[in-house]
């Protein structure tokens, strides 16, 4: 989760973004207090937690929910809120 | 070469004339005394179809400015034109076409500020601008008003600047005043700056998304103002290969900073735009009687050309500085930073500070004289070294 931050020299000018997407490789998951954790057993797959997620940061593979994108999830709780099977909990962040 | 064509105009037509042979992508403005004449007569152009200009008609300045650093930002060479509280609506946009390094041309008729409200010549409008990141000209008469729109396009565009360009003349003095201008032809100007340069892109790159103005944060907003301080650093010698390619091309002569009669001068007076033409002619008359006495110049302010000054100042053994602008509770800006570039030296000349003309009030032939006076008996005494003078208030 380390960034490498580029000199003055090295940056585009004006602060302009030059390529799509690079939001990816803006870990936002740095800014977190407590951590959304996923439990398998618990989940029926609705996507409540995917369709409200703000940050992209549910992942979902073959159908199923997987866990989460912790790079970028800024731990904002809203997928543990409107998780109907109380399936995502949220934890404190050790650090 | 030159035209060898001459008209007869006022400042502001001049500023419309110059901005009709560069024919702009874009042109937004709002008009306010005593710019009006240069939008209004652009307009004219434009109804007449003589430039390929999009005229865009805003609600305010500050709309006008956005709607520049919109078009820029889009690729598009744009222009505008203002003066005193049009400028200062302007405010937070002129920041940020800085910051984000769009090469605007603005033409500014420098008007008091209110208040009072008053629309006559000062310079309180561009002062408060001076830390805003835009380059500033400022013009003596109608063919440096001229000659410097001409010039600012190519400081703005060069690869090593892409900075908005602010070209100053005096409201009313100069932008109301008739004098002979010798333009350039269409051709020459067409081919002079060319078309726009390869990095000057913009957003509307077909399969080349840019984001322009994303939110800069602690990580990086110093880096880009670190950018912004370099580009600076790199003005003044863009100014000067643009001036000695403009001299070798149309035989026309300027400096960062003029030197007039100052050879051999023990005395000189140092001002901005069009009270120089008056400091000449008092340098002229006094030479006559035998004093050794010049005028200095600068055409630039932002960047400060602070080594060229100190050393241009340097070995004269009283120097006065006019400001057309005060900073309450401080040093007239002119006058602060030339203190500020000769405290690199031992040795310094004696040197006083004047505020003149604020609200666009005549500078005098009568009260440069007292001006005079006051350096002859400085320079042996230095009396009146370090002080600040009000020049003509009551």
């Amino acid at each position: 989760m380390k960034e490498q931050k580029k000199s003055w020299n090295e940056l585009p000018i004006g602060g302009s973004i030059l390529e799509a997407g690079n939001s990816k490789n803006y870990f936002t998951g740095t800014w977190r207090t407590f951590k959304p954790v996923h439990n398998a057993k618990l989940c029926i797959n609705c996507y409540f937690c995917w369709m409200h997620c703000p940050d992209d940061s549910i992942v979902i593979e073959n159908g199923k929910v997987t866990g989460m994108d912790l790079d970028h999830c800024k731990g904002c709780g809203v997928c543990a809120e409107v998780c109907p099977k109380k399936a995502i909990t949220m934890e404190k962040e050790e650090k | 070469m030159s035209s060898g064509r001459f008209i007869a105009v006022d400042g502001a037509d001049t500023a419309a004339f110059a901005m009709k042979q560069i024919d702009p992508d874009v042109v937004a403005a709002y008009p306010i005394t005593p710019q009006t004449e240069i939008v209004m007569k652009f307009s004219e152009y434009v109804a007449n179809g003589e430039v390929k200009t999009r005229y865009v008609t805003v609600e305010s300045e500050h709309s006008a400015m956005s709607a520049c650093v919109a078009a820029a930002a889009a690729g598009a060479r744009a222009m505008t034109a203002t003066a005193a509280n049009g400028l200062a609506l302007m405010w937070e946009i002129l920041y940020i076409a800085a910051s984000y390094r769009l090469p605007i041309i603005m033409g500014v008729a420098n008007r008091a500020l209110s208040g009072p409200i008053n629309i006559h010549g000062d310079h309180s409008d561009a002062m408060g601008a001076r830390d805003s990141g835009w380059v500033q000209l400022y013009s003596e008469n109608n063919q440096e008003v001229y000659d410097n729109y001409i010039m600012a396009l190519k400081i703005a565009e060069h690869k090593d600047v892409m900075l908005p360009v602010m070209v100053n003349q005096d409201g009313f003095i100069t932008s109301h005043s008739v004098e002979n201008v010798e333009p350039l032809t269409d051709e020459q100007v067409r081919d002079y700056i060319g078309k726009k340069p390869a990095h000057f892109k913009g957003l509307l790159t077909y399969g080349k998304p840019v984001t322009i103005g994303p939110l800069d944060l602690q990580d990086y907003y110093f880096e880009h103002k670190m950018q912004q301080h370099t580009a600076m650093q790199k003005v003044l010698p863009v100014i000067k290969e643009v001036q000695e390619d403009y001299f070798k091309k149309f035989n026309r002569k300027y400096e960062i900073i003029e030197k007039y009669k100052a050879d051999d001068a023990e005395m000189v007076i140092v001002g901005m735009n069009s009270v120089m033409g008056t400091v000449k002619d008092l340098v002229d008359e006094l030479r006559e009687k035998g004093v050794k006495i010049g005028a200095i110049k600068p055409r630039v302010f932002r960047p400060f050309p602070k080594n060229e000054i100190a050393d241009i100042l340097k070995n004269f053994k009283a120097v006065a500085i006019l400001d057309r602008a005060d900073s309450f509770g401080s040093f007239a800006p002119l006058y602060a930073e030339t203190l500020a570039a000769m405290y690199k030296f031992e040795k310094r000349p004696y040197i006083r500070s004047y505020i003149h003309g604020l609200g666009g009030r005549d500078t005098t032939m009568e009260l440069l004289g007292t001006v005079a006076n006051d350096l002859i008996k400085m320079k042996d005494s230095g009396e009146g070294h370090l002080s600040e003078a009000y020049l003509g208030v009551r």
